[in-house]
């Protein structure tokens, strides 16, 4: 069987898309930097959506997921292994491990049927790109009009706007502060490219 | 450069943002009783006022819900921002003639009054 990483949209681009784990397009030499970046490859991702006002439709997710779904705008719940993204009042992402999306998709359907709402399995429409270090809020504010400022943006919050005109769903999951941009599979080489550009200035080290 | 606070997502840049253009046009009930005139006017004319304007706009690049802002269109100075739904805000008449959530045709040809559907 041919190595699934291929099938990333940045297959020979990020390391972790390559077996030999080579950085592919980060420019040699630049080792340790104050920016990380890594893809989390094939992350499964369903799009969920359902009556947040209606507590039977919170309760049969909850039951499915194990954890509450967010319910502020702009925000995530769970953990790294599944994580809910609000996307807009009565949709959310959820986003798997790698090969696990087909059965929480059939755990959600399952915990749902006969209501209002729907599951649908979205794995292929967008990668992630995982972006770490010091300065990587310096790197994303080069090119994302939204404040991101630790007063503001921080640990758990989520927001879907354009970096550097590509949109993405920028979720921060730690204040070290680790950012994951969910891009689109045909933006994320260009995305990817422009990031280690804007990110060179600080050093850029290839994340696993 | 407009910025926009969406009823969801707080005040994003305009670029985020599609414009709908004019608000609370009412869709007639019942299309097959209006003449052409009227079926037209429903269709086409808009207000074109030099002030306040109710109109639609919807976050493309961020949550994509369509909600209404009001906003001068000589000062850009945003008044109100509301959901679909949501009255709009009481405060401020609009500058176009008459009032801009009726349903009356407001075009100079007036064709007359036709059946009124629900507002959005
Ligand atoms: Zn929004």
């Amino acid at each position: 069987m041919a190595d699934p990483s291929a099938l990333s949209p940045l297959a020979g681009r990020s390391p972790s898309s390559r077996a030999d784990g080579a950085a592919g397009a980060l420019p040699p030499g630049v080792g340790q930097g104050g920016v990380v970046m890594a893809e989390r490859a094939l992350v499964g991702k369903l799009v969920l959506r359902g009556d947040a006002d209606d507590a039977g439709f919170r309760d049969a997710v909850r039951g499915a997921l194990g954890f509450d779904l967010p319910l502020a705008a702009n925000t995530a719940s769970g953990a790294e292994s599944t994580t809910a993204l609000w996307l807009g009042p009565n949709e959310w992402l959820v986003a798997t491990a790698p090969g696990a999306e087909t059965a929480a998709a059939v755990s959600l359907k399952v915990a749902l049927s006969g209501r209002h709402a729907s599951v649908t399995d979205v794995s292929d429409s967008r990668t992630v790109i995982r972006l770490s270090g010091a300065n990587a809020r310096d790197v994303l504010a080069k090119g994302c009009p939204i404040d991101l400022h630790p007063r503001v943006f921080g640990p758990g919050r989520v927001a879907q706007s354009l970096v550097a005109r590509a949109g993405v769903i920028l979720h921060q999951v730690d204040e070290s502060p680790t950012f994951d941009l969910y891009v689109v599979a045909s933006f994320a080489g260009y995305l990817w490219d422009w990031l280690v550009d804007a990110a060179a200035e600080f050093g850029v080290a290839a994340g696993r | 450069m407009l910025l926009i606070d969406c009823p969801w997502c707080g005040p994003r840049d305009e670029n985020e943002f599609q414009y709908g253009g004019e608000a609370h046009i009412a869709r007639p009930k019942d299309p097959a009783l209006l003449s052409d005139a009227q079926w037209a006017d429903y269709l086409f004319m808009r207000g074109n006022p030099k002030g306040r304007h109710r109109e639609r706009w919807m976050h493309r690049s961020g949550c994509r819900r369509w909600f209404n802002v009001e906003r001068d269109t000589v000062s850009h100075a945003i008044t109100a921002v509301y959901r679909m739904g949501e009255a709009p805000p009481a405060t401020a008449k609009p500058a176009a003639t008459g009032d801009a959530t009726s349903a009356e045709p407001r075009s100079s040809g007036d064709p007359g009054q036709w059946p009124a559907g629900g507002a959005e």
